[in-house]
């Protein structure tokens, strides 16, 4: 499944709508990191609200999104963790650690715009 | 099982050694208890006295108990059935474990019980002691048996209280009220078992989430001891809330709980734990962007 990232501005927007595969999660890595350098993107918002479920896999190329995004420059946001998510991420060790995240899409933005 | 084969291999040493049917010793025995019971009661109840027992109950209420405990006691000899005298222990239970009755309480009394019996039958067949191994052969596994079925109902009663405290414990909700916009309190209080941190920290996502909250300053004054457990289950809360985008902020750590955490060796440096609560909810604030002045300014 395609992931569209939308140009916000000096931003980039991408919501997950669904489980993505692992071929989808390293697709949209790549479009992100490439777009992050074409549109001159200060941030970037990741939108998990959608997924209700969140492997390791997944969390593991979210943080490197997220790494790769900084070394290009740009900061991450990663927004809309639900709490289910977000009590079995912990529970397994995946914290996401040194990544801003935030409630939904306007804190993201706010965080971002700060 | 183990005990219903003690029963019977008694039973069948009686009847070898018998003359008598065994029926007709039980009733000859249950004629002694209830020709002597005034004075066997009394003897019981003065022994329990005497040992220091159910110290939390008066005279009179030993005396009643005492009366029932025995009259229940040679009706479970006679007809060999158990149950009236279970349902009568439970329910004695039930209205002296609120009275603080300790375990070794009611086992002492029921053992005292047996003892007084015992005497009182030394007493009666000291002449005959062949009669006297016989009656005893019928009258301890019985007695046996009843002493360990009081015992027995009390400590169920005792369990069944603990659970259902337990449950009550489990259940008080913990309210994560919101002090400013935005800014959430969750003061802990009390013991933290897994459950108890699951559910608390279900509950603090679920308010994190509805109150859109982005501080949250968790006080754990009310903590009174702290393990390897409890400490990690707190480190899981701070990482699930800021997964959700809000900063969290420990306070209320006792002296005591900070030198357990140094000795048990659980990083908490990632959490900023120092200070008061007052302290915390002005950085929480500040944080927010909100001053908090005297009106008259």
């Amino acid at each position: 499944m395609e992931v569209p990232i939308l140009k916000q501005s000096p931003h980039l927007i991408t919501t997950i709508q669904a489980a993505l595969t692992d071929a989808d999660l390293i697709r949209l890595q790549d479009a992100l990191v490439e777009q992050v350098g074409r549109y001159r993107s200060k941030g970037v918002i990741i939108d998990v609200t959608a997924l209700d479920v969140m492997d390791s896999f997944a969390t593991r190329t979210l943080r490197s999104i997220a790494h790769m995004i900084k070394l290009r420059g740009a900061e991450t946001v990663i927004c809309g963790i639900q709490p289910e998510v977000a009590f079995a991420m912990v529970q397994l060790g995946l914290t996401l650690e040194g990544i801003s995240t935030a409630l939904d899409l306007e804190e993201g933005l706010a965080l971002l715009n700060q | 099982m183990s005990k219903k084969d003690e029963k019977r291999s008694y039973g069948e040493v009686a009847t070898v050694a018998t003359e008598e049917p065994r029926s007709e010793l039980l009733r000859q025995l249950v004629a002694h208890l209830r020709q002597n019971r005034t004075q066997l009661r009394q003897e019981w109840a003065h022994r329990i006295t005497e040992a220091m027992l159910l110290t939390s109950m008066t005279q009179d209420e030993i005396f009643a108990e005492a009366t029932s405990i025995y009259d229940n006691h040679v009706d479970a000899l006679e007809s060999g059935t158990f149950e009236t005298l279970q349902a009568y222990a439970r329910n004695l239970s039930e209205r002296i474990i609120p009275r603080g009755v300790e375990t070794d309480e009611v086992v002492g009394i029921v053992l005292l019980l047996r003892d007084v019996l015992a005497r009182s039958l030394f007493a009666k067949y000291q002449q005959d002691f062949a009669l006297l191994n016989r009656i005893l052969d019928t009258y301890e596994p019985a007695a046996n048996r009843v002493a360990n079925s009081v015992a027995v109902s009390f400590v169920q009663e005792r369990e069944r209280t603990i659970m259902q405290q337990q449950e009550a414990m489990r259940e008080l909700s913990i309210p994560v009220p919101q002090v400013r916009e935005r800014l959430l309190i969750l003061p802990i209080i009390g013991v933290i078992d897994p459950q108890r941190a699951r559910q608390l920290t279900e509950q603090l996502l679920r308010g994190i989430r509805t109150n859109r909250a982005k501080v949250v300053v968790i006080d754990i004054t009310g903590v009174a001891a702290m393990d390897s457990n409890v400490a990690n289950h707190l480190v899981q809360t701070v990482g699930a809330c800021r997964l959700l985008g809000a900063k969290v902020i420990v306070t209320g750590l006792s002296p005591v709980i900070a030198q357990t955490l140094v000795t048990i060796r659980v990083d908490l440096t990632k959490m900023n734990t120092a200070g008061d609560l007052q302290g915390r909810i002005e950085e929480a604030e500040k944080s927010l962007g909100y001053k908090v002045m005297p009106a008259e300014q």
